[in-house]
């Protein structure tokens, strides 16, 4: 056995997802908050008289729904952990920030995933058609991804108090998902709407759901996957590479 | 002895503090080394850069052949950490603990519960290892901790503070497992204010100061070496004259207290046979003889004093 080999570095990311999913993510208040979050802002659009279509508001609720909840918890793994002097325990152990970053990460997609079915299976018990399946399967998986990096990207700053990261994710999560085309459709939009647009991968994402359930979409579905996916690969890259630097800073 | 930590000029500084000051030492293999020095003279930082949770500044650590610094996957995956401040995860059991361990550690399913029910035994949690670690006592955790440290067999263990703050019985219990973990060969690094316990333990202590390394050496050879002077005590069956005593090899002065004498040497050893000598030729038996070396408080405290105000 070769402990830093990718093989098993990514058995050990996966030990580090079940502590997560078992410690963090099963709790019940993480999960209210992760159902009920989406479905209140979706509340209040939907009854907000805009007359907006239900697959339109739908398809943005499950926008919302595996943004926020990939992004819920993560963020505030590592200042829970540093606090808690766990972290130390980690980074004594042979296993890579790296790893410790990825399992963060696989528990963090699993519980978008998990959620964003729920609200999948809302969408089709309100009479909603799903048109392309496998491109929305493919979209939840690559928008799960991600947005757990964009969560664990949140959690760079080396603080360990989780009330200063918690602030700074809200700072950026609200915004990005008023700007994203979740409640104003992005035909309806100004050009400097437009141009912060498409620069939130969750305007793809919400795009591609769309695709799935009308057929109809902004942007051609190539160029919704590949900046999804490149988006993915920034913020992987972008989120390792900084963990590395400052997790040092948590001891 | 092959050397399973080599630290050599390691240094690390927190903004304008240097808190160790290009330390070097060697750990042999098999032995207990006991790393003693008073608070913030740089001993945890000094064990945190050993064991790779953060970055030295400067200098090199070599832990059983692998530096910590490029392969520390590898070299963690043959040591254990036990830190001062319990770190299992409290909303987990000690079970849970333990098979995350295992699986941080790459040891398949069977092995990691085998082990772990051996240590539960051994550290009196097995009755308890489905409860949440939360409910457990300062003991309990620092015994569970112990348990995660050693689940994947070390071949050295790292100790901060082992036994700090704990019940005598847990003190007992721990310091008697790392006694029989070092008899069957691992090799143990222990941080410890108790000068009783590494008195006890250790086969060499190194004492930090200020972040600098100012004393490694067993620790009846620091005992001795602190005093240029060293103080026997010595009673015969008989009668004898001080100035007797006095004239004899090594022997610097006399003074007697009750029916003992207080001798002073330079050379405790040319004394004592010199002191037996004597005995031997004047017919006489000797009743007790005691060197009365500082202790290893007495042998911290003077290597340390500039740190007291």
């Amino acid at each position: 056995m070769n402990p830093a080999g990718t093989s098993e570095q990514v058995r050990r990311a996966w030990a580090i997802a079940k502590k997560d999913i078992r410690i963090y993510y099963s709790k019940g208040p993480v999960l209210i908050f992760g159902i009920f979050m989406p479905v209140f802002l979706f509340l209040a659009f939907f009854m907000g008289g805009r007359q907006l279509p239900l697959a339109f508001l739908l398809s943005g609720l499950m926008g919302m729904t595996l943004f926020f909840t990939s992004t819920a918890v993560s963020p505030a793994i590592f200042p829970w952990e540093g606090q808690a002097k766990t972290l130390e325990r980690l980074a004594a152990c042979p296993i890579t920030i790296e790893a410790i970053v990825l399992g963060d990460m696989i528990a963090s997609i699993l519980f978008g995933i998990g959620v964003t079915a729920v609200t999948l299976l809302i969408a089709l018990a309100l009479g909603l058609s799903l048109l392309h399946g496998i491109v929305l399967g493919s979209a939840v998986l690559l928008a799960a991804v991600c947005f757990s990096a964009i969560g664990m990207l949140l959690a760079v700053p080396p603080t360990n108090v989780p009330s200063n990261i918690m602030m700074l994710s809200s700072l950026l999560k609200f915004p990005l998902v008023f700007i994203s085309g979740i409640f104003v459709p992005l035909e309806q939009m100004p050009a400097w709407g437009l141009a912060l647009a498409v620069c939130s991968p969750l305007t793809y994402f919400t795009d591609l759901v769309r695709y799935s359930f009308t057929g109809a979409h902004y942007f051609p579905v190539p160029v919704d996957i590949t900046a999804l996916g490149l988006c993915t690969l920034v913020f992987t890259a972008a989120t390792m590479h900084l963990h590395r630097r400052t997790m040092p800073r948590r001891m | 002895m092959p050397a399973v930590i080599e630290a050599r000029d390691l240094t690390k500084a927190f903004g304008a503090v240097i808190a160790v000051d290009h330390v070097s030492f060697e750990v042999r293999q098999g032995e207990i080394f006991g790393f003693l020095g008073p608070n913030g003279a740089g001993k945890t930082t000094t064990t945190r850069m050993l064991t790779g949770v953060v970055p030295m500044d400067g200098g090199s650590v070599r832990i059983l052949g692998y530096d910590i610094r490029k392969e520390p996957v590898q070299a963690k995956q043959r040591f254990g950490v036990v830190p001062e401040t319990s770190n299992a995860y409290v909303d987990l059991t000690a079970w849970q603990n333990l098979m995350l361990m295992g699986e941080i550690y790459g040891l398949d399913r069977n092995r990691a519960e085998q082990r772990s029910c051996d240590l539960l035994q051994t550290l009196g949690l097995y009755e308890r290892r489905d409860q949440k670690v939360q409910g457990y006592s300062k003991g309990m955790k620092q015994r569970l901790i112990l348990a995660m440290a050693l689940l994947h067999e070390p071949e050295l263990l790292f100790l901060d503070e082992p036994t700090s703050g704990l019940d005598v019985q847990s003190t007992q219990m721990i310091l008697v497992l790392l006694r029989e973990l070092n008899a069957d060969g691992t090799t143990i690094f222990l941080t410890t204010h108790n000068m009783e316990e590494a008195n006890r333990l250790c086969d060499r202590v190194g004492i930090i100061r200020s972040g600098r390394i100012v004393a490694i050496d067993a620790p009846e050879r620091l005992k001795t070496a602190i005093d240029r002077i060293h103080r026997i005590e010595v009673s015969f069956d008989g009668e004898i004259a001080g100035d007797l005593l006095s004239g004899l090899a090594g022997i610097t002065g006399t003074a007697r207290t009750g029916d003992k004498w207080q001798i002073t040497a330079e050379d405790q050893d040319t004394a004592i046979r010199s002191l037996v000598a004597f005995s031997r030729q004047e017919g006489m038996a000797i009743l007790t003889l005691n060197t009365l070396a500082p202790s290893l408080d007495e042998v911290f405290l003077r290597l340390t004093e500039k740190e007291r105000p």
